[in-house]
């Protein structure tokens, strides 16, 4: 009989390194204000929301098995809550931003009733029904300007420097906390309990996980995420409408983001929305061609590569930038004697 | 009170229309549990073939449509066989995304080509051709002409599941894959046939959309959208089910419209919403 | 010696990273109505479903007729006339009791089993032939899942468990019905959780364990000590 050690391991160097060279670079960006122009802070705003975006757009598909493409309902209900509290309520809008994240959220649970009678694709359809539901109300409503949007008013009282400073560290924290958050949820036992849902409900459902719990609660989670990176992008952005709020195009990009990065990994999203940013860059002024080159380039990925750049990176050097798994280790010198059983 | 009767005539009218966008998406749905999200692009993309179609070679829509048949059937078979097929699975994620990608990219050449203008196909006199029913109630031929086919599709359709080999090479397919391959049959073909014939549909439905109304590249979307919710209010699993469900989601867009221009399709979308919270199998599922 | 209807050369089976079968040499003669018995798990579902195609095997693994047939897909292995009669029948749900007859015409061998024939084997179908076949009992349901694969007129039918979940007096029947099949020339290949109807209905049997063969021969030569040791592997462990 053996008598081997076996220890349970969490993460390795690559993720430790990883992590310090993180909060260096996290420390850096803090400075930013200082020294980066407004221009390129405002594109680190819209990219932080694309990432916080496709970041719950994978934890709903990539994790909890239900791929929706109906998100940007709940960023176009941050967005818009933002601008009400700010216009209406003569909120600080910097503090109106965590209150349109949590309207977005308590809007999912009402949602969530009616969109989980739908599976698999009818799901997917069916969400994006309803942010078109929430769009034709808004285009509707006069008083949050309908059809043509409103601008936000309410920033008009601070100076530019503080304006611009302020929502940068906050799209930064915001994309950390993500970041933090969605790995500390997935490292826990809700989030063994969703990876189990995802892989077979019956089974899970057998083992004692409350299935329509945990998918509650990743639903509505990914609602706040989304109505944060919402509150976010029009605190930034000053003017907002139906149209570009509860835009299918988000979730179009976030899609491609999570495809091409790596979906069902923390890492894959952090690459994909990189490699958006450059693919923006260098070809969004051939206009239709560029979007038809990103549909494609999806259609490949989804084909081809599935798991996406990570995915292909993570398998071929086995990096795990940000362990999740629980991994059974053995000392490497010991010597198990072969079992009359062993095959 | 003659209004209401003309809304509601409209409406039954629209959702014939509705019924024809639903009709491919039900059957797709039906044999391989594929939802094609390109499906209202896809509609789109044929009424502007038409129009190029009688652009190009001065046609009228009835020869345009001849052409584009064998365009569609052959597109559809193909596009079934080497790129979706392999989506297919217990994952719904390849298929949505692919077909996601596939819906951006229509989209987007159909744009360039055509610009994002709205254009129609010359129906010439039928297009405004009508005929009185009653007193303040008129129709116009095209759109009886477009219930009549969505009549007929629903016949056809529900006769060739029922009555025919291939319907039940159809049914054998969807019902248990792997046994049905043992019978002989090879999946990969059930599944591009059945999607050749459901583009045939949307060859129909958007070429009787371009002679209606209009069409625009960025119009797919919406269209889809109205497929789903027909299919969904009607039931799965029927044809006749999805026939009315267009004619429901036409009368309740009428409804919406005759109420308040701006509140149309929105009461089309809430009442499916309502229909999903209260009776989500659809209101004439078959149970199996 | 006759040369084999059917036979597998080392054939090896996996789902996945799971290996199911581990090299299994198998033979079946022409008139002949093999058994195949064994543990549950033990490869004997697997075994039938690699040789339909349903699994891929090596092309030369399996040899039918003198011709390789491993990696073929199973409509055309249907074709050249092997029938596989599934564990839990797999009956097509949205079809009636006839349609799913029909289906198993579907590879279109020409032969002597048609609808009327099959009604004849199985006349408590005749008046259910309308009816959603999913709704018929259990036995009957076994019936137009050995009359569906009949339709192919095969050269080789293949059953798996026929008698599983059945009341004795109607596994019985079919079994009746089964070698009144075989009497009329067709080869058999028969999985079997009943050992003692296994024997009886059989020529030869092959006893799995594990994914491998342990036991093989003329199903009268076994005492029924020989096939419990092999079963449950009981002389294997003692032998090591």
């Amino acid at each position: 009989m053996s008598t081997a050690t076996f220890s349970v391991e969490r993460g390795g160097a690559a993720s430790r390194t990883a992590g310090i060279i993180a909060l260096i670079a996290i420390a850096f960006l803090c400075t930013a204000p200082w020294w980066a122009e407004s221009g390129w802070m405002r594109e680190f705003n819209e990219m932080a929301c694309y990432l916080i975006f496709a970041m719950m757009w994978n934890l709903l598909a990539g994790y909890g098995g239900m791929v929706s493409i109906g998100q940007q309902a709940y960023l176009g209900l941050g967005g818009y809550m933002l601008v009400a509290l700010g216009n209406f309520a003569g909120m600080n809008p910097f503090l109106a931003v965590p209150l349109g994240a949590l309207a977005a959220m308590a809007a999912a649970y009402p949602i969530s009733r009616i969109a989980f009678r739908l599976q698999g694709g009818h799901f997917a359809i069916g969400t994006w029904v309803i942010a078109e539901v929430l769009r034709l109300t808004m285009a509707n409503i006069s008083a949050i300007g309908g059809g043509s949007g409103t601008s936000l008013i309410a920033l008009r009282g601070i100076d530019k420097a503080t304006r611009e400073s302020v929502t940068f560290w906050m799209c930064l924290a915001s994309v950390v906390a993500s970041v933090a958050l969605v790995h500390w949820f997935l490292r826990s036992r809700q989030g063994l309990a969703l990876l189990a849902i995802r892989d077979s409900e019956i089974a899970s459902e057998s083992q004692g996980v409350d299935v329509a719990q945990t998918k509650l609660w990743v639903y509505l989670v990914a609602a706040f995420g989304c109505g944060l990176a919402g509150a976010l992008y029009y605190l930034g952005n000053l003017r907002i409408s139906p149209d570009s709020a509860f835009a299918v195009n988000w979730t179009a990009f976030s899609i491609f983001i999570v495809m091409v990065g790596g979906i069902a990994t923390i890492e894959g999203p952090i690459i994909g929305v990189i490699v958006f940013y450059l693919l923006n860059r260098l070809f969004s002024d051939f206009g239709t061609w560029y979007l038809v080159g990103l549909g494609l380039l999806a259609i490949l990925v989804t084909t081809r590569f599935p798991k996406g750049i990570w995915g292909i990176v993570s398998a071929r050097f086995g990096l795990h930038l940000f362990p999740v798994q629980r991994r059974l280790t053995r000392p490497p010198d010991h010597v198990m004697a072969p079992t009359p059983r062993d095959r | 009170m003659i209004g209401w009767l003309d809304t509601l005539v409209q409406g039954v009218l629209l959702g014939s229309l509705y019924a024809l966008f639903a009709m491919g998406l039900a059957l797709v749905f039906g044999v391989m549990r594929l939802t094609n999200v390109a499906h209202g692009d896809l509609v789109v993309l044929a009424g502007f073939a038409a129009i190029a179609l009688a652009g190009q070679f001065d046609l009228g829509p009835l020869a345009a449509f001849a052409c584009l048949l064998p365009l569609a059937a052959a597109s559809g078979y193909a596009l079934q066989r080497y790129v979706l097929n392999d989506t297919l699975g217990r994952d719904p994620l390849p298929s949505l995304v692919v077909t996601f990608g596939l819906s951006i990219v229509i989209q987007n050449v159909l744009q360039e080509i055509f610009s994002a203008d709205p254009r129609s196909l010359s129906a010439g006199e039928i297009a405004t051709a009508s005929v009185r029913l009653v007193e303040g109630v008129t129709v116009g031929v095209l759109p009886l002409a477009t219930l009549l086919a969505a009549l007929l599709v629903a016949v056809a359709l529900q006769w060739f599941f029922a009555r025919t080999a291939a319907g039940s090479a159809f049914r054998a397919t969807s019902d248990d894959r792997e046994t049905a391959e043992l019978m002989g049959l090879d999946a990969r073909v059930v599944y591009a046939s059945a999607t050749a014939i459901a583009f045939v549909l949307i060859a129909v439905a958007g070429v009787l959309q371009a002679m209606r109304t209009t069409v625009a590249p960025a119009d797919g979307p919406g269209l889809l959208l109205f497929a789903f919710e027909a299919v969904v209010i009607g039931g799965l699993g029927s044809f006749w089910g999805t026939f009315a469900g267009g004619l429901l989601l036409g009368v309740t867009q009428a409804i919406g419209f005759r109420l308040d221009p701006g509140w149309g399709i929105w009461l089309g979308h809430v009442v499916f919403l309502a229909v999903l919270l209260v009776r989500p199998q659809g209101l004439f599922p078959r149970t199996r | 010696m006759s040369a084999a209807l059917l036979a597998t050369r080392a054939l090896e089976a996996r789902y996945g990273d799971l290996q199911a079968l581990f090299g299994i040499d198998l033979e079946a003669r022409d008139g002949e109505v093999i058994a195949i018995i064994g543990a549950n798990g033990a490869g004997k579902s697997t075994l039938l479903k690699t040789i339909a195609g349903l699994l891929r095997a090596p092309r030369e693994a399996v040899r039918f007729a003198g011709e390789p047939v491993g990696g073929l897909r199973p409509g055309e292995i249907a074709r050249r006339g092997i029938a596989l009669v599934p564990e839990g029948r797999r009956l097509f749900a949205s079809l009636s009791v006839e349609e799913n007859l029909r289906m198993g015409a579907q590879c279109g061998r020409p032969g002597t089993w048609d609808l009327k024939a099959v009604y004849e084997l199985f006349p408590a179908l005749r008046d259910k032939s309308a009816a959603p076949a999913t709704s018929l009992s259990g036995g009957q349901q076994q019936m137009v899942a050995i009359g569906r694969a009949l339709m192919a007129n095969p050269r080789l039918l293949m059953c798996d468990e026929i008698s599983l979940g059945l009341a004795p007096i109607v596994v019985k029947g079919i079994y009746d019905a089964l070698s009144a099949i075989a009497a009329g020339g067709l080869t058999a290949l028969i999985v079997e959780q009943d050992v003692g109807l296994a024997r009886h209905v059989s020529d030869r049997l092959y006893c799995l364990q594990e994914g491998r063969v342990v036991l093989s021969g003329p199903s009268d030569e076994f005492s029924r000590d020989d096939i419990s040791r092999a079963y449950f592997g009981v002389a294997a462990q003692a032998g090591r």
